[in-house]
């Protein structure tokens, strides 16, 4: 784990919040005064993972920059369920300008605030820049303006909340869906149902690829580590991204209850690896706690269904594991295994 | 109205905009039955009194406690902890050591010298309390809280009953027992030792009590028929126990046969090992699965190097100790049946420890009273037929242990309050049971059970000290914070943090949390996310 877990106080640093901790180590959702940067009344669907973790996200970068944030917003659930305008839920300094050019936007904004600093006399602006999307503005449509802002190390932090889809204007299959989901464009028909296997582009370890200061992944699952990839990367200068995990009950067929245990079952079952990575070297990995096979996280969702029913598709299933399996391997998600993911470098940490 | 093209809203927050209108279910906090709080026959608020205990306020967690049971010290040593066996933690990794905090809280109030508050008011009422024992000294304590005049009679020469004269003190140091019996006199509780009560219609009427509570216990022993040689040494173990009290030790000898299957039997045995026999050993019928005592006593005297001879009994006892035991078999309902096949063992001195009766005789020629299996007859209320005249403990239908005492003291204490007020005391209705599977045992952190330490082995044959050491404020606070506070909040922010509408307001410190129906959609994540199950999805009703 990144952050420096806390002792046996009865949950330790599991949940939200502990009233036996100190308050400087308590979260910034525990915190009476957190800036509730999305607020009520935003028109996301019941149990939106995409809200929560953008709240989540948010919050921490606010505090770990006394407010002094600037959020870019591409097109996409987040941008249409907070900001019918002139109507707003954010509660920071927001712009929204098109699907694909949130990165561009925000490297504009940061360069403005840039220039403006050092007319003032100083080097760096101590306002700073977060750019925010979902998959689909983010590995699809953004994606060329996103690879630029990397190349160039702009100070921008990127967060993309992967929900899997295109879930705003109907759940259409993205380039971060994944293989057998049923979408509105990959309907499970045919010899191959649901989405297909081995497409779709792994946008972390591109941003890897990179080199830039800093990498991370994170799920809505696990409030602490959120919080602490985004107030590390809110320390750095340059390019950054973090990709959060969101569950989407609508576009997913899941409970609206569900959204926190899908994002922790994708994490325990190694299909979504958690860790961070900072120069293109994988530095942290979160670690499996309680291992879990892929069925406990894909039968609850709707829109596996056909993997299951009165004939379960077991070869399918069998292939999820296989990718899961990957990843633990990969990545070293389990026990003191080490991650041999590295783009600089054979084998690294 | 005059809104350029396509736009509908007005400038402003989303707060504009209620989302607590698509709700059909709303989630409400709830304080479910906890299974320790359940299991308790003392009633106790464990996971209340844990929750004290967590944040180190030992004194609070010590005075939530003793609302319920006025004697943790001693129910830190002596309870057989049917909250530790209900505890969902043991389904995680192994139960919260409960009864080691209790012990903790305990020793820490005799430490500290809390002590208990006197009424503010007296009630004027006058209530007979017959017996010092648990159940006794528990009904004496929560009639004094209500502002009673409370009187305890006991006749044996010291306070605490089957506490001192049947449970031994390598279990229950006296000190201890002394302490937690004087705190309740100290709330102003008269007693009067050495004075037996033979006829309790004349006790009341001369000394004019409203009511009486009796809790005079099971001092008599059962014998059995065995033929036995005129210098065979018989003795029972309620004799033995209450002898290890005086001055005069029992003679018991090198080699002790103790018949029985009990804790007393286990008791008895332990203590002979102590007084210097170099053999002790326990005669059963049945099997170890079979024995009523708990397991761990038998472990501990196994330990302790007492012997076991399973499914077998004492036929007679002949010159100079000369036993002969006949081997049984367990038939198929799982009862001992004789063989036919003999042995013989040796020994100084046979001890029986077949169960106890009770003396009742100060109940004869009061009306109205049922009896069964040699026990009082008492109602929900613990009124015995006899109007006014209550009874608990080990002399009404029970399992007889010291926490049911207690749980018969107090529960017939609220009994007798309300009865003199001539009203019916109504128990809170028990909530819903928070089992296992209203949790999220995600969020807590994997933690193992503090082990008590034990007193080294050759000490425990040897002396009659305390067998089982205490928790130090450390590991007992570590204990404490084990618990995973099943069915109550503990404020750990889940809710307040997992809700996407930011539809949960924290009220701080201790205060909880509410939530704001305005714009709650009732996803229902709080409620699955809860470690604890408090929070409980409700159908809307329209």
């Amino acid at each position: 784990m990144g952050f420096q877990p806390i002792k046996f106080y009865q949950t330790g640093t599991f949940t939200v919040g502990n009233r036996l901790l100190p308050p400087e180590q308590r979260s910034v959702q525990a915190d009476m005064q957190r800036s509730n940067a999305l607020n009520s009344g935003h028109r996301a669907c019941q149990g939106c993972g995409e809200a929560l973790g953008a709240r989540y996200a948010i919050d921490a970068a606010m505090r770990a920059t006394g407010n002094q944030l600037i959020a870019v917003n591409a097109t996409g659930c987040l941008e249409v369920f907070s900001t019918p305008y002139p109507e707003t839920s954010w509660q920071l300094p927001w712009i929204h300008s098109l699907f694909g050019n949130a990165a561009a936007v925000a490297t504009g904004v940061a360069a403005a605030n840039k220039i403006r600093a050092q007319k003032e006399g100083q080097a760096e602006s101590q306002t700073r820049v977060i750019a925010q999307g979902g998959d689909g503005g983010t590995t699809d449509i953004g994606f060329g303006c996103l690879s630029g802002m990397f190349e160039r190390n702009d100070d921008v932090l990127y967060i993309c909340y992967d929900n899997q889809a295109y879930m705003n204007t109907g759940v259409q299959r993205s380039s971060a869906t994944p293989p057998a989901a049923r979408t509105a464009t990959t309907m499970p028909v045919g010899p191959e149902p649901g989405n297909v296997f081995g497409q779709g582009k792994n946008v972390p370890l591109i941003a890897m690829a990179h080199g830039i200061p800093y990498v991370a992944t994170a799920t809505v699952a696990d409030l602490r580590d959120l919080e602490y990839k985004v107030k590390k990367a809110m320390g750095m200068r340059g390019a950054r991204y973090i990709h959060i995990f969101v569950p989407c009950p609508l576009g997913w067929g899941s409970a609206s209850h569900d959204t926190i245990k899908l994002a922790r079952l994708a994490k325990e079952t190694g299909l979504f690896p958690v860790f961070e990575a900072e120069y293109g070297e994988v530095t942290n990995v979160s670690k499996i706690r309680q291992k879990m096979a892929v069925e406990e996280y894909l039968r609850p969702q709707r829109r596996f269904a056909h993997l299951f029913g009165k004939s379960p598709k077991l070869d399918v299933i069998a292939r999820f594991q296989h990718i899961a399996d990957q990843n633990i391997y990969k990545f070293g998600l389990l026990g003191e295994d080490k991650a041999t993911v590295g783009y600089y470098g054979v084998e690294s940490v | 109205m005059n809104k350029p093209f396509a736009i509908t809203l007005n400038v402003g927050s989303s707060l504009a905009n209620k989302t607590g209108t698509w709700r059909t279910y709303r989630p409400e906090y709830i304080k479910r039955l906890p299974p320790c709080n359940n299991a308790c026959p003392a009633g106790e608020n464990t996971q209340g009194w844990l929750y004290h205990a967590e944040s180190g306020d030992y004194e609070t967690a010590w005075r939530t406690l003793t609302a319920d049971n006025p004697m943790p010290a001693v129910m830190g040593r002596v309870c057989y902890h049917p909250c530790e066996g209900a505890c969902n933690r043991g389904k995680l990794d192994s139960a919260v050591g409960i009864n080691s905090v209790e012990r903790f809280l305990g020793d820490e109030a005799i430490k500290q010298g809390w002590k208990f508050a006197k009424p503010a008011q007296e009630s004027g009422k006058r209530i007979l309390i017959v017996g010092s024992g648990p159940s006794g000294m528990s009904a004496a304590y929560q009639l004094r809280r209500l502002g009673h005049t409370v009187v305890v009679f006991d006749a044996a020469p010291y306070a605490g009953g089957m506490m001192r004269f049947g449970i031994p003190k390598y279990r229950l140091p006296r000190e201890v027992l002394d302490a937690e019996v004087q705190r309740i006199l100290d709330m102003g509780v008269e007693l009067r030792l050495n004075t037996k009560v033979t006829d309790i219609l004349k006790t009341m009427k001369d000394e004019k009590f409203d009511a009486a509570f009796l809790a005079v216990g099971a001092h008599i022993a059962k014998r059995t028929a065995i033929p036995a040689a005129e210098s065979a040494r018989i003795l029972d173990a309620v004799s033995v126990l209450r002898n290890m009290e005086g001055e005069d030790k029992p003679m018991l000898g090198r080699r002790v046969v103790v018949y029985g299957g009990g804790n007393t039997a286990i008791d008895v045995a332990r203590t002979a090992k102590r007084l210097g026999a170099e053999e002790a050993i326990i005669v059963y019928r049945r099997t170890r699965d079979k024995m009523p005592a708990h397991d761990f006593e038998v472990e501990e005297a196994l330990q302790e190097g007492v012997m076991m001879r399973w499914l077998s009994t004492i036929k007679q006892v002949g010159d100079g100790g000369a036993i002969q035991v006949e081997k049984m078999e367990l038939d198929e309902q799982g009862r001992p049946v004789p063989t036919g096949e003999f042995e013989t063992l040796e020994a100084d001195s046979v001890v029986l420890a077949l169960g106890q009766d009770v003396d009742l005789g100060l109940l004869d020629g009061v009306p109205d009273l049922t009896f069964e299996d040699g026990v009082v007859q008492v109602g929900e209320n613990m009124m015995t037929g006899y109007s006014g005249i209550f009874a608990g403990g080990d002399m009404v239908p029970s399992e007889r242990t010291v926490t049911v005492g207690v749980g018969h003291g107090k529960r017939a204490a609220r009994h007798i309050d309300a009865w003199l007020r001539g009203t019916v005391y109504q128990p809170a209705p028990k909530g819903e049971l928070a089992n296992f599977e209203k949790l999220n045992p995600w969020y807590y952190t994997d933690a193992d059970k503090t082990v008590r330490p034990m007193l080294d082995i050759i000490r425990r044959q040897s002396s009659f000290d305390e067998v089982q050491g205490g928790l130090d404020e450390n590991n007992a606070l570590f204990e404490a914070r084990r618990c995973l506070s099943c069915g109550n909040c503990f404020e750990c922010d889940n809710c307040y943090g997992v809700c996407p509408d930011n539809a949960v307001i924290k009220l701080g410190a201790g205060k909880g949390f509410e939530f704001n129906y305005e714009y709650c959609k009732g996803c229902g994540i709080c409620v699955a996310e809860c470690p604890c199950g408090a929070i409980k999805m409700v159908a809307e009703e329209n």
